[in-house]
């Protein structure tokens, strides 16, 4: 067992989820289950193997360019407005479950 | 249901409307043998009769089709030509940003969510003419192979409504099966284009990460999430493709390269073309059926021309928890935004701001979702980032160096798309695991970025479509299709 009831509670605080106990029983089922199917890339030695975090790792990267300037169309000037409108507040607003037409709305912060 | 499946011809008269293509539906709007609306009336007619069983789609938008579609009946009736896609009915996954239109991804927590703006490659084919009919079913968040995971209600396979039509997009590939769309987009982030076009006997194309613009589709996992089309034809997946492909400043992960004319390709001779044989995706767990007609392919192929040439993908036995954990720690990150704030569903009579935020999460996502959220929250927490999230990065470099490896003997490797044809519904949703491994054969070409198709290789005795896999190097969609191609027109 890799998971306990514990690591599901603080995994879950992490994620903002609130699970059941019916839930965190599951989980830790679950994710035991799936994580000693995962334990097989240990048979693995990677010490000398660098990471791949993006697919263009692998293609068209100019290696003379340091960082994310190796990428093509990583960077782009700064300009107001300049590929797509901003949305109006009332666009922004519009998919909110509770605005009042200038801010968000959500419960108090602050707990007293 | 007609499952008949003689191809449309150009000039044959338009009342006929089963396994119509694109170049047969605006050759008939262009040359006023119907009209786009008419094409329209007949799908939304059929989404009416055949539906309510199979389930493909979760929005209609109405308004939107016949607009266009009217926009594409003025244009022929004053003789104009046509644009490629023009008066093509299309259905979207709904996990695509359509600006008016309902865009769920399967979610209960944005379940009235309406977007601002649209998706690129949306944008792209509306530019082109085709008309939107709506928006198809899919997996909760693209996350599932087997459609079940949809907060809303399943899909089933229109070959067999007991079976799954496969997954994630698999309201895109029954939509485009049972006529209800002519061709659809979808989504693939571990296989969830090509995996449900192999069970429900389209096509399905993966193009090369970077080949097409994300921007607008609501992310699972960005490094892993392709867009590409599910279609009745290899020509029509290259007209798609055509039509979607290229740089979008919108997306700095798409590729300033020019597109190839996709469709010219085709034609291309495969005469003396190396095809790599891998024996990892051959081996335990294939079902028999699959494997044969797999390797009866391969000599059709050789038929042609064609040499096949055994090569090793040694590291695939690893691709599976390679990408459980890349994919769920990347989607764990892009799933933080969904906050009851904004955009989505917030839990009724909440007291603070933190219960406000776990409740709406725990009612808004469905188990699955919570699942991947979990595993990749755990991969990424400290104290485990290096043993999980780290090693597995490490592994994608060997996997896709396995990739790079063999391109440097073969021009093309093909393998099945999935181990079996399509289970039964609840056959594998009380088993993450199982269902996980139903992926097999499509994960590494994700996490590798390259092109890959699944196009039809026949059926199973039960009369269920087997898929087979061509996958080819970074932005060698031209190879793969014309492969494809060729294989289509030689069986």
């Amino acid at each position: 067992m890799k998971v306990t009831e514990k690591d599901v509670t603080d995994v879950a605080d992490l994620a903002s989820l609130e699970l059941s106990a019916e839930e965190r029983t599951g989980m830790v089922r679950d994710l035991n289950s799936i994580l000693d199917y995962i334990d097989r890339l240990n048979q693995l030695d990677t010490s000398k193997v660098e990471p791949m975090a993006q697919v263009s790792d692998r293609y068209g990267v100019d290696e003379s360019k340091p960082g994310s300037e190796r990428f093509a169309g990583a960077d782009r000037d700064d300009v107001v407005e300049g590929l797509r409108k901003s949305l109006s507040q009332e666009a922004a607003l519009a998919n909110a479950p509770d605005a009042d037409g200038t801010f968000f709305r959500v419960p108090k912060v602050i707990e007293r | 249901m007609d499952f008949s499946r003689p191809l449309a011809r150009e000039h044959r008269p338009l009342n006929y409307m089963t396994w119509l293509t694109i170049d047969a539906a605006r050759s008939a709007v262009q040359e006023r043998r119907t009209t786009a609306r008419a094409l329209v009336e007949t799908h939304y007619a059929r989404i009416e009769k055949e539906d309510g069983r199979i389930g493909a789609y979760l929005t209609l938008c109405r308004e939107r089709a016949f607009e266009q579609s009217d926009r594409m009946d003025r244009m022929a009736a004053e003789g104009m030509s046509l644009p490629p896609l023009g008066g093509v009915p299309v259905g979207i996954k709904d996990v695509m940003s359509t600006r008016g239109v309902r865009t769920t991804a399967g979610s209960k927590i944005l379940a009235h969510y309406i977007p601002p703006y649209d998706s690129t490659a949306v944008a792209r084919l509306e530019a082109a003419g085709a008309v939107v009919l709506g928006k198809t079913n899919c997996d909760e968040f693209a996350m599932g192979s087997s459609n079940e995971n949809s907060a809303f209600h399943p899909v089933r396979n229109p070959r067999d409504l007991t079976r799954v039509p496969g997954g994630s997009s698999g309201g895109s590939a029954a939509a485009v099966a049972a006529d209800m769309a002519v061709v659809a987009l979808g989504s693939d982030t571990g296989g969830s284009i090509r995996q449900p076009a192999s069970f429900c006997g389209v096509v399905g194309f993966m193009p090369t990460y970077g080949r097409v613009s994300r921007y607008g589709l609501i992310a699972f996992a960005s490094s892993l999430d392709h867009i590409g089309p599910l279609t009745r034809t290899v020509k029509d997946a290259a007209l798609v493709l055509r039509t979607i492909a290229g740089r979008d400043p919108m997306d700095s992960t798409s590729v300033d390269l020019p597109v190839p004319d996709y469709v010219a390709e085709l034609e291309k001779p495969v005469r003396g073309l190396r095809l790599g044989i891998a024996k990892e995706y051959f081996g335990e767990g294939l079902d028999d059926e699959v494997r044969h007609a797999v390797e009866s392919a391969i000599d059709k192929w050789k038929h042609l021309g064609c040499e096949a040439v055994p090569v090793s993908l040694p590291h695939t036995p690893y691709a599976i928890p390679t990408y459980y954990l890349i994919a769920t720690a990347e989607a764990s990150a892009n799933l933080a935004r969904y906050d009851g704030v904004r955009y989505s569903y917030r839990a009724p009579g909440v007291k603070t701001l933190s219960d406000m935020y776990r409740r709406s999460r725990d009612q808004g996502f469905g188990a699955e979702v919570k699942r991947r959220i979990m595993l990749g929250t755990y991969a990424l927490s400290a104290g485990y980032y290096d043993a999980y999230y780290l090693k597995a990065q490490k592994v994608r470099t060997l996997l896709t160096r396995d990739f790079e490896q063999a391109f440097r003997k073969v021009d093309a490797i093909i393998t099945p798309t999935s181990p079996t044809a399509a289970f039964r519904l609840g056959e594998k949703s009380n088993d993450p695991l199982a269902m996980y491994l139903a992926d097999i054969y499509t994960v590494t070409a994700d996490l590798a970025g390259i092109p890959g198709i699944s196009i039809p290789c026949g059926e199973t005795k039960e009369k269920l479509p087997i898929g087979l896999q061509i996958l080819g190097k970074h932005f060698d969609e031209p190879m793969v299709l014309r492969l494809a191609h060729a294989y289509e027109q030689a069986a």
